[in-house]
């Protein structure tokens, strides 16, 4: 392998020995250029593609095994045979990554332009439609560049526009972008804001993209790296593909690992094969802990995954034995958190995140994922009464009914719950603040009660725990949110 | 949960409901199954005449369908054959207690102070189903105490719980979407955008359907508790569409109109003119006793005094005799005033429209349709006449809903863009002039050449959506002022030679306009819309021996000293009439003004007798709208003073001339139309009462609608602008000018033109035109409005500033003006 131009990693990506799919051109300074992509194979699969009949291309993804790589894992075959035969119909690439710790997403965009490109007019052929819109997210300003310039590069080249590569097939790919929100990540709220609306998603059922999606129109929402997966699959066949990775989620996936590693940033790797151990401490992979630090916990999938142990450390990186362990391989995004970390103030923090991103639309996240915070704020504050734990449980059950997925503890003979979770609410945002809520409690309650007692001494007396307690309210005047402090009531 | 009864019959589709099988209908929605089925399901979003969102989760149920129970918004779900429901279960038990916790986590409890307490669906919820004590402890979400979002209307944020319902109801039924969500999280709120208020026509709506006081009304505003209110169900009559209302009042005053859900008519919707309203009831201009003019005064008398005098005044040759008015009247009323006019004193000048409408004979002769038939999936509506958004706006949103939801063809042949142009698949449009010629092309099948501004491919295709196999419907009325109704008239010949089996509905200004047309209180017809030779000469005293004049002649009669008495029966014509230079001659002729009137306007101040009359919501009676359906008008309050309703007034004065009218109380009168108009014979006023749709009136005629040939096309006049002028919902109207909060809604008279012609005329940076016609000049002010057509003016008439009806004359076919900008020398015309 080549390695001569390798890039260096403060651009999120260090190169690994192992099998390369999709950041095959990574280590390129110009792979980005419609020059280097024709110089590596680019558009032959497209090429290929346009002498075959479309059913076959789609037969050819469906026998791969492509699993969606946007965080549920669906194969995108099977997706794509979901379209009822109404036209027009569209195909939308969610390029809006902004799950807390992701981003591999941003990476395939701004090295590998084309190969994203070449994969959207390949399914596009396979689906039978003339319309793509690629939707990335707003804040990735490089990335929206390098798509625009590829596509004026595409276009003029042929591969996309009116009769591409001199064939009858039409195909346009439309580039947008969002306006910052997190929730427009997820599918529905994706095309509500592609139509112009504000980013809510759409409740399912009975609004499932693929029968009533972008202008109520069947529409399949993909995510980048499935997209990118497509030419290698059609150039390589997808028996190639399939000896990658294990049989239930063959070929390889892209984790951006963050955190407490000596070496973060983005590797390709084989699918059920890699287990977190050897991430973590490989040393063609992250090169083990921070200082030589003892792990204490890790989020295995993005902010809305519930966090792993390091018991969960020899769990192969694929999507059913994640969830049958009790959490998600969501979108690949890691982050690893050492002994050295407040589990309060990390749950806090993630929480925060999701209250600050819940799109305001059903009430249980609206109003659960801010109290939530509220409460995590007040117990970091040291301000907590010993109720609040139990509260924040019950809130989360409130948001997210029945028993919330969860890591098995053996220590203390607790099981596995598997993923997903049960909700109330419209879309999965809301259940994904109960995530850290239900980990850390279940594994760190001795650090949420340490924080009720370590008060500066100039604070009143808490109340023993089971008396009544009564809120006094604290205002500014100004309408800040200011803390609340219990008072006992003397009867 | 509670129990409610079931309502109706139910076939179908099999589901079970906590244990018992029952059945729903095709596509029932599971929270409407639910509810048939006796289960009250708690909601705050959903809302049956609006799309289901399943925002607030408070419908959340157990739901199997076959994958085992999993919880969902029972508003978004269509129940499924054999579908297990749990309803009381312990997961939907859980998940709806969680809901109302978060939805009262941040509700400030300042019910105390709340319009809403006592009829909030949150109060109710948390009372029925809440936990008691709250868990929340942390500060609330602050936000500045109510906002005006509009004149009418107030925001306290703190108090929505975002259930969308406002919000949908802005873009989704009203179609001004002028208030959204925005910030997100906790901290989304609904707003408008800056600068842009909710001037919605129909913003109280917003009021009525918010389930909790974060919409308030200004007018109710801290006006009274709602368990003090009394109540009773009547119907709006602000416009001619007839929608239900029940009307609420406190000590005797009322103080708030909310809208009934009636399928036929409104949909629970109403206009904010038909909400608020009553408000010029409660007005301090109220007349309150008779007045007498004296020594140039008007000054208080007693009923007898005034009587005798208006006596004495129409005991004259009934051709001296003459009545204007009487729309907004009882259809009771309205009977008791023909008959006093027409059969007791003879006469036949008499017209309850105001020379701004269309002859009443086509009124009365098109074979009408209902606003349901004319709005049912599939079919094809013609607008033929104003927006009927500015003129009856509840049928503007029956329209609108059909065009964008079930798929109904909106064809409009009209003189400027509407509302409802951008829902429409074809638009004609006709230069003020031109519409008959065009009706009368499309009859004929001439369909090769342009007619006016029409081109011939419109032609043809109208051609071939109007010949189709599709119903047709026909919303008419008289699109604008200043031109003839004749062009109206001979649009209307062509379109019923056209589509012989299309149905009809009149578009006419004046609230109980159709009851007046009905009962004779307009020149040649008898009640039942019979021709004065028809059969009611042997249950009359007499009827009139002569055709009587439209207002239009009645006034011009009168300039020239041939009419002694005017009676004005709620009338303006010094303000209403189009042609105010002679309305103005005939009020200076006339030798006895009787005005019967709850307040004075501009002519009823002139008048020499003024008779009190109740108003709205102050009499018992019958409203017949523009389908022809009957519907109750109730009485809530008594009339102030010594006001009366329009009825005994007609009574008592008939006494006072010689001959009874024969009846005593409204059941006498009633049975007495019943026994003069046949079509009366089997209505049934008990059961208008009750009914949500009330029956409709369909008198069959004794003779035949006659069309002439259409007339000529007015000449092209290269310089003209041909002037448009038609009224906008918020006038200076009576009524209006009377409700506080309504009165200073009308906006300032504005000449619009197309933004092309602004360019054309070199106007882009001035800020006035002049406009010439005859040998007059006027400097107006000017906007760029894209319903506006090129060659073309529009200006709304009625309103502060200008009064359009300068530039209006009755004897014109249509009127041009020449625009330019103040320097260039008037060289033509």
């Amino acid at each position: 392998m080549a390695t001569n131009d390798y890039v260096p990693h403060a651009a999120g990506y260090v190169d690994n020995t192992g099998p390369k799919i999709v950041t095959s051109r990574f280590h390129h300074r110009d792979s980005y250029t419609l020059e280097r992509y024709e110089a590596t194979n680019g558009y032959a699969a497209l090429r290929a593609v346009l002498q075959m009949q479309p059913t076959a291309v789609h037969e050819t993804i469906k026998e791969a095994v492509l699993l969606g790589r946007g965080g549920a894992g669906f194969p995108a075959g099977v997706k794509w045979g979901f379209m009822p035969p109404v036209w027009p119909r569209y195909l939308v690439v969610n390029g809006d990554e902004s799950e807390p710790g992701t981003y591999k997403d941003r990476l395939l965009m701004e090295r590998d332009p084309h190969q994203l490109i070449e994969g959207c007019i390949i399914t596009c052929f396979a689906l039978g439609l003339n319309t793509c819109f690629l939707y990335v997210r707003g804040e990735m300003a490089e990335a929206q560049e390098r798509i625009a310039e590829a596509l004026n590069d595409a276009y003029a080249s042929g591969y996309v526009g009116k009769n591409i590569c001199g064939t009858d097939v039409s195909i346009d790919v439309v580039l947008t972008w969002g306006a910052g929100a997190y929730i427009v990540g997820e599918e529905t709220a994706l095309i509500e804001s592609l139509e112009g609306n504000r980013g809510m998603p759409r409740l399912k059922p009975p609004f499932f993209p693929a029968a009533k999606g972008l202008y109520m129109k069947p529409t399949i929402v993909n995510n980048v790296e499935t997209l990118a997966n497509i030419p290698w699959i059609i150039l390589n066949g997808p028996n190639a593909y399939k000896e990658f990775g294990s049989e239930k989620s063959p070929g390889t996936r892209m984790v951006a690992v963050s955190g407490h590693v000596n070496r973060p940033g983005v590797y390709e790797i084989e699918q059920g094969v890699v287990t977190y151990r050897d991430l973590f401490y490989g040393d063609n992979f992250c090169q083990g802990m921070r200082d030589g630090n003892e792990l204490k916990m890790f989020i295995p999938g993005g902010g809305s995954s519930p966090w792993f142990f390091e018991e969960q450390l020899d769990v192969p990186i694929e999507g059913s034995l994640i969830s049958a362990a009790g959490s998600m391989a969501g979108s690949g995004a890691i982050v690893v958190m050492d002994e050295t970390t407040d589990a309060v103030k990390a749950c806090l923090r993630v929480v925060r995140f999701f209250a600050r991103e819940s799109c305001g639309k059903c009430t249980p996240c609206r109003e659960g994922t801010t109290w939530e915070e509220k409460i995590l704020q007040r117990i970091y504050n040291g301000h907590g009464r010993p109720s609040d734990i139990d509260l924040l449980l019950d809130i989360g059950s409130q948001i997210s009914p029945g028993e919330y997925p969860v890591a098995a503890w053996a220590e203390k003979g607790l099981t596995a719950v598997p993923f997903p979770p049960k909700q109330t609410t419209i879309c999965p945002l809301g259940p994904s603040s109960v995530a850290p809520i239900t980990s850390a409690i279940r594994r760190f309650r001795h650090e949420f009660e340490a924080k009720m007692t370590a008060r500066p001494a100039d604070e009143p007396e808490l109340r023993p725990a089971g008396e009544t307690w009564v809120a006094v309210e604290i205002a500014d005047g100004a309408g800040n949110t200011s803390d609340v402090e219990a008072a006992e009531v003397h009867s | 949960m509670t129990s409610v009864e079931p309502t109706e019959a139910v076939t179908g589709i099999p589901f079970v409901l906590n244990g018992t099988a029952v059945e729903a209908n095709e596509g029932e929605l599971l929270i409407e199954a639910c509810e048939r089925n006796g289960v009250h399901i708690p909601r705050f979003c959903y809302h049956n005449r609006m799309k289901p969102v399943g925002m607030c989760r408070m419908c959340l149920v157990e739901v199997d369908g076959g994958r085992g129970p999993a919880l969902q918004p029972s508003c978004m779900l269509p129940v499924t054959p054999d579908m297990k429901v749990e309803t009381e279960s312990e997961p939907t038990k859980k998940a709806q207690d969680g809901v109302l916790e978060f939805l009262l986590a941040n509700h400030p409890l300042d019910c105390p102070v709340c319009d809403k307490g006592g009829e909030c669906p949150l109060q109710d919820n948390a009372y029925a189903f809440g936990a008691g004590e709250t868990r929340f402890v942390e500060e609330k979400r602050h936000y500045e105490k109510p906002i005006p979002i509009s004149d009418l209307v107030q925001l306290d944020r703190e108090r929505c719980i975002l259930c969308d319902r406002c919000t949908r109801f802005a873009s989704e039924v009203a179609d001004d979407p002028l208030i959204h969500f925005i910030d997100r999280g906790s901290q989304t709120q609904v707003n408008t955008f800056p600068d842009h208020p909710f001037s919605s026509y129909f913003s109280g709506n917003t009021v009525q359907i918010c389930p909790v006081g974060a919409l308030t009304a200004t007018p109710y505003r801290f006006k009274a508790r709602p368990w003090d209110l009394d109540a009773i169900e009547s119907t709006a009559a602000a416009d001619t569409s007839g929608a239900r209302v029940v009307l609420q009042a406190s000590q005797n005053e009322l103080v708030r109109t909310l809208g009934v859900d009636s399928e036929a008519v409104n949909w629970s919707w109403l206009s904010d003119k038909d909400r608020f309203y009553y408000e010029a009831t409660n007005s301090p201009d109220r007349v309150t006793e008779p007045l007498i003019r004296d020594g140039g005064e008007l000054k208080p008398t007693r009923w007898g005094n005034a009587m005798r005098a208006a006596a004495r005044a129409l005991r004259i040759d009934p051709e001296r005799v003459a009545a204007i008015g009487g729309a907004r009247l009882t259809l009771e009323s309205q009977y008791a005033w023909a008959k006093l006019l027409k059969g007791v004193l003879g006469t036949d000048h008499v017209d309850a429209q105001l020379g701004d409408s269309l002859p009443a004979a086509l009124t009365l002769g098109l074979p009408r349709t209902t606003i349901a038939e004319a709005c049912a999936p599939g079919q094809i509506i013609v607008l033929m006449g104003p927006d009927p958004k500015e003129v009856a706006p509840t049928l503007y949103i029956r329209l609108r809903h059909a065009v964008v939801e079930d798929g109904a063809t909106l064809i409009e042949i009209t003189p400027r863009a509407t509302s409802l142009s951008k829902y429409a698949t074809l638009r004609l449009q006709t230069a003020p002039g031109t519409v008959g010629q065009v009706l009368s092309a499309l009859a004929d099948g001439q369909l090769d050449t342009n007619v006016g501004t029409v081109q011939a491919p419109e032609l043809e295709r109208a051609h071939q959506l109007l010949t189709g196999d599709r119903q047709v419907s026909v919303v008419f009325g008289r699109a604008n002022l200043a031109e003839s109704a004749r062009y109206s008239a001979d649009a209307l010949g062509g379109m019923r030679r056209l589509v012989p089996n299309a149905g009809y509905l009149p578009l006419l200004r004046r609230s109980n306009i159709h009851g007046a047309l009905e009962m004779g209180l307009t020149p040649g017809f008898l009640p039942g819309g019979a021709r004065n030779r028809g059969g009611l000469v042997d249950k009359w005293p007499s009827t009139p021996e002569f055709e009587g004049h439209d207002t239009d002649a009645i006034l011009k009669a009168a300039a020239q000293g041939e009419i002694d008495t005017l009676v004005l029966l709620g009338a303006d014509p010094l303000g209403d009439f189009p042609d105010s230079t002679l309305a103005e001659a005939a009020f200076a002729n006339i030798k006895t003004l009787i005005a019967v009137d709850g307040l004075l306007n501009t002519s009823s101040a002139r008048a020499t007798i003024v008779l009190p009359a109740a108003l709205f919501g102050e009499e018992d009676g019958t409203f017949c709208n523009l389908e022809g359906r009957l519907s109750p008008i109730r009485a809530k309050v008594t009339p102030p003073g010594l006001a009366r309703p329009d009825w005994v007034i007609a009574a008592d004065l008939s006494h006072a001339i010689g001959p009874e009218l024969g009846y005593t109380t409204l059941e006498e009168l009633r049975s007495q139309m019943r026994a003069t108009v046949p079509a009366l014979d089997d209505v049934d006023w008990d059961e208008i009462d009750g009914a949500d749709d009330g029956p409709l009136f369909r008198p069959e005629r004794n003779w035949e609608l006659e069309f002439g040939d259409p007339a000529q096309m007015p000449p092209t006049s290269s310089y003209g602008y041909r002037l448009v002028v038609d009224h906008k919902l918020w006038d200076l109207g009576t009524m209006s000018q009377h409700s506080a909060s309504l009165a200073n809604l009308a906006g300032p008279a504005v000449l619009r033109l197309s933004p092309n012609d602004i360019q054309l005329l070199d106007l882009a940076d001035r800020q006035q035109v002049t406009v010439d016609l005859g040998e007059e000049s006027w400097e107006l002010p000017f906007v760029a409005d894209p319903q506006v057509a090129p060659r073309t003016a529009w200006i709304p008439a009625r309103l502060p500033g200008f009064d359009v009806r300068e530039l209006l004359s009755a004897g014109r076919s249509i009127t041009n003006l020449r625009l330019r900008t103040g320097e260039v020398p008037a060289d033509v015309e």
